[in-house]
């Protein structure tokens, strides 16, 4: 039922650069499976994803299935990340049992929203609970607020997630990600 | 209304991994995941004793990781119910190395029977059908789980409901410590584990 077809990539723009770094960051690391509930912050980075031919790209109708399914890939041998909006974490947080009770390696890039001129006050329940909810359940939680630190953090919770078994979240501040357009 | 089906969970889990060789099988929790046990512990299970609604996603992950594999993922309705979006993700993701069999006695059995969706008239097969998935079945007779056994190695993704008696069997319990069945399963692949 493949049936989508891959829209052709637009060429990177300054603004987008992190996304394309941070995608050769995660492929130099050997992570070959990615899963995602889009947001607009993560648009670039899933566009790069789908388009690999070495990555294993999965849609989500909600963000526990990529739990689940970075789960399943572990156990498989390979490397899997998941990438969510900050509301997303909320429907993770029973699945977040099986990665934190087995040591299951899991990294979760999280775009965050309700914490920096946000127009939708729906959005600031969940983004202001969003780190709470993680260490909560047993994620260690990281925060990036400006590409440069989104890199690093990134590179040192690769190592961290797949050679010490860590469950790690990182949070892409919204004020890093540029306020939504209405 | 039938709320549940004539066969033995025990004898059709038996049916379906007889031969099994290296099929790699997740368990959903609760009673499949017994079912799986009573057969004999084998370093290819993967049991999930929580997670609800997970057990097909992590066949998934296992499938995609390994597309030379034949995965299987044994469930019940209450648990495959709490992940039916999970079945349009699997079907847009098209592996064709899954097999999902739905141990379905129409009733949340581990909490004190109370009767499930499907129970009530939900057809699993149906969603997964209408999902896209290259095969969904439902089998109300042994008959029908040889032929999804003689199946298991066809292009999937492949659902099959299985129609068996609601009734609480003596348990037999998994190990619950998920690092070890976890490192078990992976030096089973001939894995490393920290």
């Amino acid at each position: 039922m493949r049936t989508m077809t891959v829209t052709a990539l637009s060429p990177p723009t300054p603004e987008l650069a992190w996304p394309d770094r941070l995608h050769a960051l995660l492929r130099g690391a050997g992570v070959t499976q990615a899963s995602y509930v889009p947001d607009a912050g993560h648009a670039r980075l899933i566009e790069l994803l789908r388009a690999d031919p070495a990555v294993t790209a999965t849609v989500l109708t909600t963000e526990e299935e990529g739990v689940a399914i970075a789960t399943g890939a572990w156990l498989g041998g390979a490397r899997s990340v998941i990438l969510m909006q900050s509301s997303g974490v909320g429907n993770c947080i029973n699945a977040l049992s099986s990665p934190v009770i087995a040591r299951v390696p899991l990294l979760m890039l999280v775009t965050m929203r309700g914490e920096w001129a946000e127009f939708n006050p729906w959005q600031v329940p969940m983004g202001q609970a969003t780190e709470a909810a993680l260490v909560a359940i047993g994620v260690r939680v990281f925060r990036a607020d400006t590409p440069d630190e989104l890199l690093a953090t990134v590179s040192a919770a690769l190592v961290e997630a797949f050679d010490s078994d860590q469950q790690i979240a990182i949070l892409i501040s919204q004020k890093m990600l540029g306020t939504k357009t209405w | 209304m039938v709320r549940d089906g004539a066969l033995d969970r025990r004898a059709v889990v038996a049916a379906l991994l007889q031969d099994r060789g290296d099929t790699l099988v997740v368990t959903g929790l609760g009673s499949p995941s017994y079912d799986v046990h009573a057969l004999g512990d084998r370093p290819g299970n993967y049991y999930l004793w929580g997670a609800m609604g997970s057990a097909a996603l992590v066949g998934l992950g296992v499938a995609q990781a390994r597309p030379d594999a034949r995965v299987l993922v044994i469930t019940g309705d209450g648990e495959q119910l709490m992940g039916l979006g999970g079945l349009a993700t699997i079907a847009v993701a098209a592996p064709a190395n899954l097999t999902i069999a739905v141990i379905d006695n129409g009733h949340f059995g581990e909490t004190g029977m109370q009767v499930s969706h499907t129970g009530f008239g939900i057809a699993l097969d149906r969603v997964a059908a209408a999902c896209g998935f290259a095969v969904a079945s439902v089998a109300t007779d042994m008959a029908g789980i040889a032929a999804i056994r003689m199946g298991l190695s066809a292009p999937g993704p492949k659902l099959h409901v299985i129609k068996v008696r609601a009734e609480n069997l003596q348990r037999s319990l998994p190990p619950r410590d998920a690092v070890f069945i976890k490192n078990r399963f992976r030096r089973h692949l001939g894995l490393a584990t920290a």
